[in-house]
């Protein structure tokens, strides 16, 4: 058996109230030995105090070439940001 | 990638802005190969690079320094696996990749074939070798490629570590018995120009640098490099009160930088295409190290193997 053991994602929370943030990948047989060496690659110097793996195949990511037809809904609603609108000046806590 | 011409202008349009290529963007082929060789041949350089200093784990000086030296072969050991997954990144397999170097279809840095005779020899390692590895590195976590600028970025906050404590072991013989401070100079005087060595050949030789240049790959050339790490490394010598084997080493008001001796650039080729003092026994211990191993990695997917059927049973 040569089979390479699969590929695994890492979500490192650097502390509390932060939320997961990819770090990188590594492989493991299995979700408790992906944990374990996630800790020994990703986090020797305290980096981290919650740790997330997820198998990459698992990932279902959008396409970069699709990128524009993709997040185009979003170009042309510059309404949804409160810069659009016009107030006096003279309105406070608005 | 056959890539069009829009997606060649889209490319170039983010690298000449200084912008990042993401793994799944479109990019010329050659760009795609150039950074999986050059990302697997770093890391194939971290992982030989745990050989010359494991040599003396078990005979460091002192519990202190033992687990120094544990915890830096340690970080060597994940360097590699930063890069072999930034690699990855681009379709490669791992195990594809540590097949090409056991192979010798892929090199790693010339300096790890040098053989590490003394204890002094792993300050000077960490204090040349590394130093020269951070200033060649620094400049790469603004490279093109996403996934290899960010694997830069955490190596190079850890090689700060490895950095100081080679200076600090040094200052140490260098402060002790005169056998010391002589074990101490013997080192820099084997380690110097190996580690000069570490920026390649001049770039007027350098075969790859333009293209490189091109791409955001590369950001400085190999000369800059290597004056920009004797300027910093001379002073630092003088701390140590010891001196750089080069009679012609002096500062250079004019310039404003040292002058000094080139490295021998016929013995780096010698040593990069396996002539080296220790280039076989360090292949030879790798490729040991993953025949020897590889029971271990078929046991733990078998047991993964077996969990995940009785799992799949149970449910």
């Amino acid at each position: 058996m040569s089979a390479e053991w699969p590929l695994w994602e890492v979500f490192v929370r650097a502390r509390r109230g932060l939320s997961h943030v990819h770090v990188g990948s590594l492989h493991a047989p299995d979700a408790e030995m992906a944990l374990r060496n996630a800790r020994d690659v990703y986090t020797r110097r305290n980096e981290g105090v919650s740790i997330w793996v997820v198998p990459s195949e698992r990932i279902t990511a959008s396409s970069p070439e699709e990128k524009d037809a993709f997040f185009d809904p979003a170009a042309d609603k510059v309404y949804r940001h409160p810069t659009f609108y016009e107030v006096p000046a003279e309105v406070k806590h608005l | 990638m056959a890539g069009t011409d829009e997606q060649e202008a889209a490319f170039y349009a983010i690298v000449d802005s200084d912008g990042r290529i993401e793994p799944r963007d479109a990019m010329p082929e050659a760009y795609r190969k150039t950074l999986i060789r050059q990302m697997a041949q770093h890391a194939h350089s971290e992982i030989i690079g745990m050989q010359p200093e494991g040599n003396w784990i078990s005979r460091a000086p002192s519990l202190r320094r033992k687990a120094i030296l544990l915890a830096k072969v340690q970080d060597e050991a994940g360097h590699g696996l930063y890069l072999y997954a930034a690699a990855e990144t681009l379709g490669v397999s791992r195990d594809h990749l540590l097949e090409l170097l056991h192979t010798h279809q892929q090199k790693y840095s010339s300096i790890f074939n040098y053989p590490t005779l003394t204890w002094a020899d792993v300050g000077a390692i960490g204090w040349l070798v590394d130093g020269a590895a951070i200033t060649n590195q620094v400049p790469l976590t603004r490279c093109s490629y996403g996934p290899y600028a960010r694997a830069m970025v955490r190596i190079c906050k850890e090689e700060s570590f490895h950095q100081r404590q080679g200076f600090e072991a040094l200052l140490t013989l260098t402060r002790g018995s005169a056998r010391q401070k002589a074990m101490a100079q013997d080192a820099l005087d084997r380690w110097w120009y190996p580690s000069l060595a570490m920026f390649g050949p001049p770039d007027r030789e350098s075969t790859h640098s333009d293209q490189s240049m091109r791409w955001g790959i590369k950001r400085f050339g190999n000369d800059e490099l290597r004056q920009r790490f004797v300027d910093m490394t001379a002073p630092q010598a003088d701390v140590l009160g010891l001196t750089i084997p080069d009679p012609d080493l002096r500062w250079n008001d004019e310039r404003g930088h040292y002058d000094f001796t080139q490295p021998d650039f016929d013995e780096l080729f010698r040593v990069i295409s396996g002539d080296g003092p220790c280039n076989r026994q360090r292949m030879e211990h790798r490729v040991a190290a993953h025949t020897e191993g590889a029971w271990v990695r078929e046991a733990a997917a078998a047991y993964a193997a077996k969990r995940a059927k009785r799992a799949e049973a149970a449910a």
